[in-house]
């Protein structure tokens, strides 16, 4: 079709438009779009309008790496995350690569994004979503994907997006299971609808200690990618009030429905959230360290002779100076089974949710000095809690776990 | 009735994904599954007794916090119980 003819058409297709005037499609654009334009659902004016769109999504990982990819026909995307690409990120962050592992994830996204789609505006925001920034950042996009790991940022995410009054398409994902909702618009309901208050911490495993399965994230990923293109477009049923279910295992997907709660402190008729609050403290959590990796904030994984509820943290430089030196006490691993195999420092093993159940099987050692280790230090943490309240006198925890003993004593070690 | 038990939740009823219990009530079925496998208690139910707020429960596709009779619903045997618990994942960066 002659560019002069098309871009005619163009006109006339968006003349009787009662919205802001949409942007035009170049011929390169209406190429690469054609799929889209062919679909009476979408049409030029449906792509006139993704084109207008700006969609922010709140993570580059597992979710985020799929939903942006799918998202890179919307004009404007804007990407926050503060991480940087690890090996063990690959698996299933695939906006990441192997020729990009160590750039920061907002950046390696940003070159696979681009290398799709040159005409795709993407936006970065280097940062830690808190409190005091997610306003100012989320105010320039029109729909909201959560695609982040951990409570302090779902329940902030939902709260900026209830008091900017945004939708948030909603994902999570854990070991083979994953939900999916829309939250937070006019006649919705929010998260806090479905979750008033977050679990406490340590009761419900983090994807870290409990694994996903690669795909999941994928799936899951590009159900939020449906849900924005959706809201964008206007057409048909989103998820909003509805909550969805998906088991990779048994591969059913089932849709649940969710009330809009009047009594909701983040959208109800009377609220109480106002203003964002201090999430950290919501979620009863430590605030993370302005320095170091955000692992060793969250392990309270610290130096030696540091003090944690009563446990002594030692470094693995201390482990292996004892070792060396045959000192005599015992060593114990409270990971779970199949972990072992991966990696290990001999040590005999008892997960630590059986710890209390087996805790007989350690009578002999209640007055050794006793050395717990797991991954990267949390769980054994937790063991050696069990054990000091257990009556065990002299309990340590291996600060950094496993990881720490393959970054700084044996680099032939893997990690995990 | 089947009671399904979402991922976090089947490291304490032997990784079963679904647990066949009796009960007239909702709060019965959720009482046998607890007596039958203790080490949920906790995960589900407050120390005095109520449901956790981050646990939903639908007896079918409803939530159970707003149908009028709450726990106290009459369930047949042909229903079916869902928990619902908060998962948080999406990165795994760690």
């Amino acid at each position: 079709m002659p560019a002069t003819k098309q871009a005619k058409d163009t006109e006339m297709a968006t003349a009787t438009l009662p919205v802001t005037e949409l942007p035009k499609l170049s011929n390169d654009e209406i190429s690469r779009y054609s799929r889209h334009l062919i679909l009476p659902e979408v049409g030029m004016e449906g792509q006139q309008k993704l084109k207008a769109a700006k969609v922010l999504c709140v993570g580059t990982g597992g979710l985020g790496a799929p939903l942006a990819l799918y998202l890179a026909g919307v004009g404007t995307i804007g990407l926050v995350d503060f991480d940087t690409v690890d090996a063990s990120n690959l698996q299933r962050q695939i906006i990441h690569s192997t020729a990009t592992v160590g750039k920061l994830k907002v950046d390696s996204a940003e070159i696979m994004l681009k290398g799709l789609n040159p005409y795709l505006n993407v936006v970065k925001h280097n940062v830690m979503l808190t409190s005091a920034n997610a306003l100012e950042i989320f105010k320039d996009y029109d729909v909201i994907a959560d695609g982040t790991d951990n409570f302090q940022t779902r329940y902030l995410v939902n709260d900026a997006c209830v008091l900017l009054d945004k939708p948030n398409a909603y994902g999570s994902i854990f070991r083979f299971e994953g939900q999916a909702s829309v939250f937070a618009t006019k006649e919705g309901p929010c998260y806090r609808c479905l979750y008033p208050e977050p679990p406490p911490p340590g009761l419900v495993p983090s994807c870290a200690e409990g694994g996903v399965l690669g795909i999941l994230p994928g799936l899951v990923g590009v159900i939020q990618a449906t849900e924005v293109i959706k809201l964008i477009l206007g057409i048909g049923d989103t998820l909003v009030g509805r909550l969805l279910l998906v088991d990779a295992l048994s591969m059913q997907f089932r849709t649940l429905k969710l009330r809009k709660n009047p009594d909701c402190p983040a959208c109800g008729t009377h609220p109480t959230v106002t203003a964002l609050i201090d999430y950290d403290q919501f979620c009863g959590i430590e605030k993370p360290a302005s320095v170091g990796p955000l692992e060793v904030a969250r392990d309270k994984a610290v130096g030696d002779a540091a003090v944690v509820d009563g446990v002594r943290q030692i470094s693995v430089e201390e482990l292996k100076r004892r070792l060396d030196a045959k000192e005599n006490f015992f060593i114990l691993d409270v990971r779970e089974p199949h972990e072992y195999p991966i990696a290990n420092l001999g040590a005999p093993l008892i997960p630590v949710g059986e710890l209390e159940k087996r805790i007989g099987e350690l009578a002999a050692e209640k007055d050794r000095d006793i050395v717990i280790h797991c991954r990267s230090g949390a769980r054994s943490q937790k063991a050696a809690l069990i054990l000091k309240n257990a009556g065990f006198t002299h309990v340590e925890n291996l600060a950094g776990g496993i990881l720490a003993w393959a970054d700084k004593i044996d680099p032939t070690m893997p990690k995990y | 009735m089947n009671i399904h038990i979402p991922t976090p939740l089947r490291a304490f009823t032997g990784g079963q994904q679904t647990v066949s219990v009796p009960g007239a009530t909702v709060g019965d079925a959720l009482e046998q599954l607890t007596g039958a496998y203790p080490e949920l208690r906790q995960h589900l139910f407050m120390a005095d007794g109520k449901l956790r707020s981050f646990v939903n429960v639908y007896l079918n596709d409803d939530d159970i916090r707003y149908l009028p009779q709450k726990e106290a619903t009459p369930a047949e045997e042909s229903d079916e119980l869902t928990i619902i618990p908060s998962i948080a994942g999406g990165c795994c960066c760690l």
